[in-house]
């Protein structure tokens, strides 16, 4: 569902992805790892289609279009979901209401029934208790004033409601303690089945004890260095990036863009 | 910070362009004084209005007391000067000259026309609950639920109605809060003042609706000077909505109203408006200025409370304010203000604190796209008697682009030392973040920033009567949205 081909990106100008490859297939996980500033959030945000995120060469496909060609609405419509690092505050907008709106679109672009408000809040609010959300917060504003945690386990309530083709979670597990972790991690899980691809970005193995992928990649100098199973996970934990990146330049000299 | 511009040039700037859908003229033959300013003119019109000597005498004592006055200039606005005598100062449709009894006696075709504008004025046709004045130029056509209010004992009624049916109770408070010669525009306006509402609530009385007044300016070349006088007795109750709009010409037109509030005490007075004057075009062509008066006295115990969503205008200069006369009286002050294209607006509110333990609020919002220009002017003045009084004032200005600007003037005059004034003000834009999120959503642009500003004006609509906060809601969406059906 996901093909990315040499893939070459820049962040407001400066080249960050320098010829990446990777294959999402349905039903897999994989975990993009890699050092600060290897290109990890670009890469998440570049096929979500974050202004400023400018792919320069190769391609990347999504159910055979390709991304390039998509408004960011556009894809979130074809069923890709982007988990944010740092979401966003939406004063005055009620969660809910930014839900309705948000579904209202991507459920029609995808030939699914409308959810009429009844539906939608009954679903909303057992999303909210898959991941262990006070449903009080569904009248709040879009992450208004919500902590640091709850912002990440919105996202995932988010995500659980859209049923995306594709999940992107951009470093969802930073910040977390480790209860918190455990409940997104489960959010996440309830959410794998064959037709679905995921994509989790991370700098930790932690998730990864929870959240078991088919596939670890790391990312370094804007490239995919080396991939494997679950176990590639394990080596890094206990080796760390150096032995894989000491001979690759351009491992940490650019912090993540991320905001 | 390219692509944000770019963003800010594409889709914001398609945003925020779109229709003004009541531009349309309506054909009626009028009765029109030709355009200049002089006593003759005055004269006319109060003789057309058949009024008694003394409200004559007073309009040209303000006349006089005008002619020595200044143009204001200190506003954050700019204009070419308005040639006043290039202005007709009286037009009313002839079919309204025998002053129709009933609604079947009234022109159908400008019956057609507050139906195009949404306002039906046949009883069984309107929303239940809701009596409407509907001015058109210089006359009230029609006032509907009458028979209804009185029932209450509760008038409502044209202005030039009630100087003829209930001439003590104008004459005892007309001018009484906004004095013939407070200001310029306000003192043109007790001169030449053609038609408005007048409300009367008995002492203890809660007004079984909401009373409403729609302005319609429909004749080139002409100003409307609309006079508004409400009086709540004392402990009663009312909320009046106040609309307006007007052709989509390529001249300016001037409106310059007074709207004079008398809160007896413990009486409490709710005032909304929602402003959608033609703004002119893209390129600041056109659209009505508007400089308005409005004030209210609010007495012991007393209430005021002004709502505003103002989304006309070429040009707004417009503080409504509250006199904290009476103790423990309360003034509130909550207001959206959206300018795109060339509109300038420049709007806020007076609280002056003249009573112990007075109580005011000001919540301002403040939208501003394309080349506009949208500023908050604030007075907030606790006198020598004011103990305890307090303020609080929130001013939060959003910006769509980049060329348009937000303003902040917050004036505060405290003459008692235990007053508190509490002043926040911010100043944010729609940021590419937000914008993202929405869109990784699946939310289109148009629909991302209309929820988005709709949002940062929550706290001031659901100030708003329920029907109205409807209205509001979707005339900034209709204001937001580039294509409009």
């Amino acid at each position: 569902m996901l093909e990315i081909r040499d893939l070459h990106a820049s962040v407001a100008g400066q080249p960050i992805l320098k010829g990446l490859n990777l294959t999402v297939k349905p039903g897999e996980v994989h975990a993009i790892m890699g050092p600060n500033g290897s290109g990890k959030s670009t890469l998440a945000n570049v096929l979500a289609g974050r202004d400023n995120y400018e792919i320069t060469g190769g391609e990347a496909l999504f159910e055979g279009k390709s991304l390039a060609e998509l408004e960011p609405e556009e894809r979130a419509q074809l069923g890709l979901f982007l988990a944010f690092q740092y979401p966003v505050e939406i004063p005055g907008v009620s969660n809910m209401e930014f839900l309705k709106a948000a579904l209202e679109a991507t459920r029609a672009a995808q030939g699914k029934e409308e959810w009429d408000s009844v539906t939608l809040l009954r679903k909303a609010r057992e999303a909210c208790k898959q991941v262990d959300l006070d449903p009080q917060f569904l009248k709040r504003g879009v992450n208004e004033g919500f902590s640091g945690g709850e912002k990440k386990r919105n996202e995932i309530m988010q995500m659980l409601l859209m049923e995306p083709k594709l999940a992107l979670l951009d470093e969802t597990d930073s910040g977390l303690d480790i209860d918190a972790l455990q409940t997104v991690a489960k959010g996440v899980n309830s959410l794998r089945g064959p037709e679905r691809g995921i994509v989790l970005v991370t700098h930790y193995q932690r998730l990864l004890d929870y959240i078991v992928p088919d596939h670890v990649h790391v990312l370094s100098g804007g490239r995919i260095i080396k991939s494997g199973g679950k176990e590639l996970a394990l080596e890094l934990e206990q080796h760390g990036y150096g032995w894989l990146t000491d001979d690759q330049n351009g491992g940490n000299d650019k912090e993540d863009r991320t905001a | 910070m390219s692509s944000q511009a770019e963003l800010d040039n594409s889709e914001l700037d398609r945003v925020i362009r779109s229709e003004y859908e009541a531009g349309f003229t309506t054909l009626v033959e009028s009765d029109t004084l030709p355009p200049g300013l002089n006593e003759d003119v005055i004269r006319v019109i109060s003789a057309k209005k058949e009024e008694p000597e003394w409200l004559l005498e007073w309009r040209l004592e303000a006349y006089r007391h005008w002619q020595t006055m200044q143009e204001p200039n200190w506003a954050h606005v700019e204009y070419p000067p308005v040639d006043l005598n290039a202005i007709s100062y009286y037009s009313a449709p002839k079919s309204m000259e025998g002053r129709p009894k009933s609604l079947d006696e009234v022109d159908p075709e400008l019956l057609e026309t507050y139906k195009k504008l949404g306002i039906p004025l046949h009883e069984q046709e309107m929303l239940a609950g809701v009596a409407v004045d509907a001015v058109f130029d210089s006359v009230s056509v029609a006032t509907t639920f009458k028979s209804k209010l009185a029932e209450a004992g509760v008038i409502f009624c044209s202005i030039s109605e009630a100087v003829r049916e209930h001439p003590e109770l104008v004459r005892k408070y007309l001018g009484s809060v906004v004095p013939k010669g407070d200001n310029y525009f306000a003192g043109l306006n007790s001169a030449v003042f053609t038609d408005g509402s007048f409300v009367y609530i008995p002492k203890g009385v809660r007004c079984p609706m909401e009373l409403s007044t729609y302005f319609r300016i429909n004749e080139a070349n002409t100003g409307q000077f609309e006079r508004t006088l409400i009086v709540a007795d004392e402990g009663s109750y009312v909320s009046y909505l106040e609309g307006c709009t007007a052709p989509q010409r390529d001249e300016n037109q001037l409106h310059a109203a007074v709207v004079e509030l008398v809160a007896l005490p413990g009486a409490e007075i709710k005032y909304s408006t929602v402003q959608n004057w033609y703004p002119g075009d893209e390129d600041g062509k056109g659209g009505i200025y508007n400089f308005v008066t409005k004030r209210g006295v609010a007495h012991d115990h007393a209430k005021i409370s002004w709502t505003q969503v103002e989304t006309g205008s070429a040009i707004t200069w417009k503080y409504p304010s509250v006199v904290l006369r009476g103790d423990h009286s309360v003034g509130e002050f909550y207001s959206v203000a959206l300018t795109r294209h060339a509109q300038q607006a420049d709007t806020g509110t007076k609280m002056i604190h003249l009573g112990r333990n007075t109580k005011s609020t000001i919540v301002s919002k403040g939208i501003s796209a394309g080349k506009s220009s949208n500023a908050y002017r604030g007075l907030v003045r606790m006198g020598p008697r004011a103990e305890n009084a307090r303020n609080f004032t929130q001013c939060d200005s959003l910006l769509l682009g980049d060329t348009c600007g937000a303003h902040t003037f917050p004036y505060i005059e405290t003459k008692h030392p235990s007053a508190t004034v509490e002043h926040e003000a911010t100043t944010s834009k729609v940021s590419d973040d937000q914008l993202f999120l929405c869109r990784q959503r699946g939310i289109d642009p148009e629909k991302a920033i209309s929820m988005i500003v709709n949002g940062f004006c929550k706290e001031v609509f659901k100030e708003l009567p329920m029907e109205f906060a409807v209205e509001a809601g979707k005339l900034l969406e209709v204001s937001l949205e580039g294509a409009v059906g």
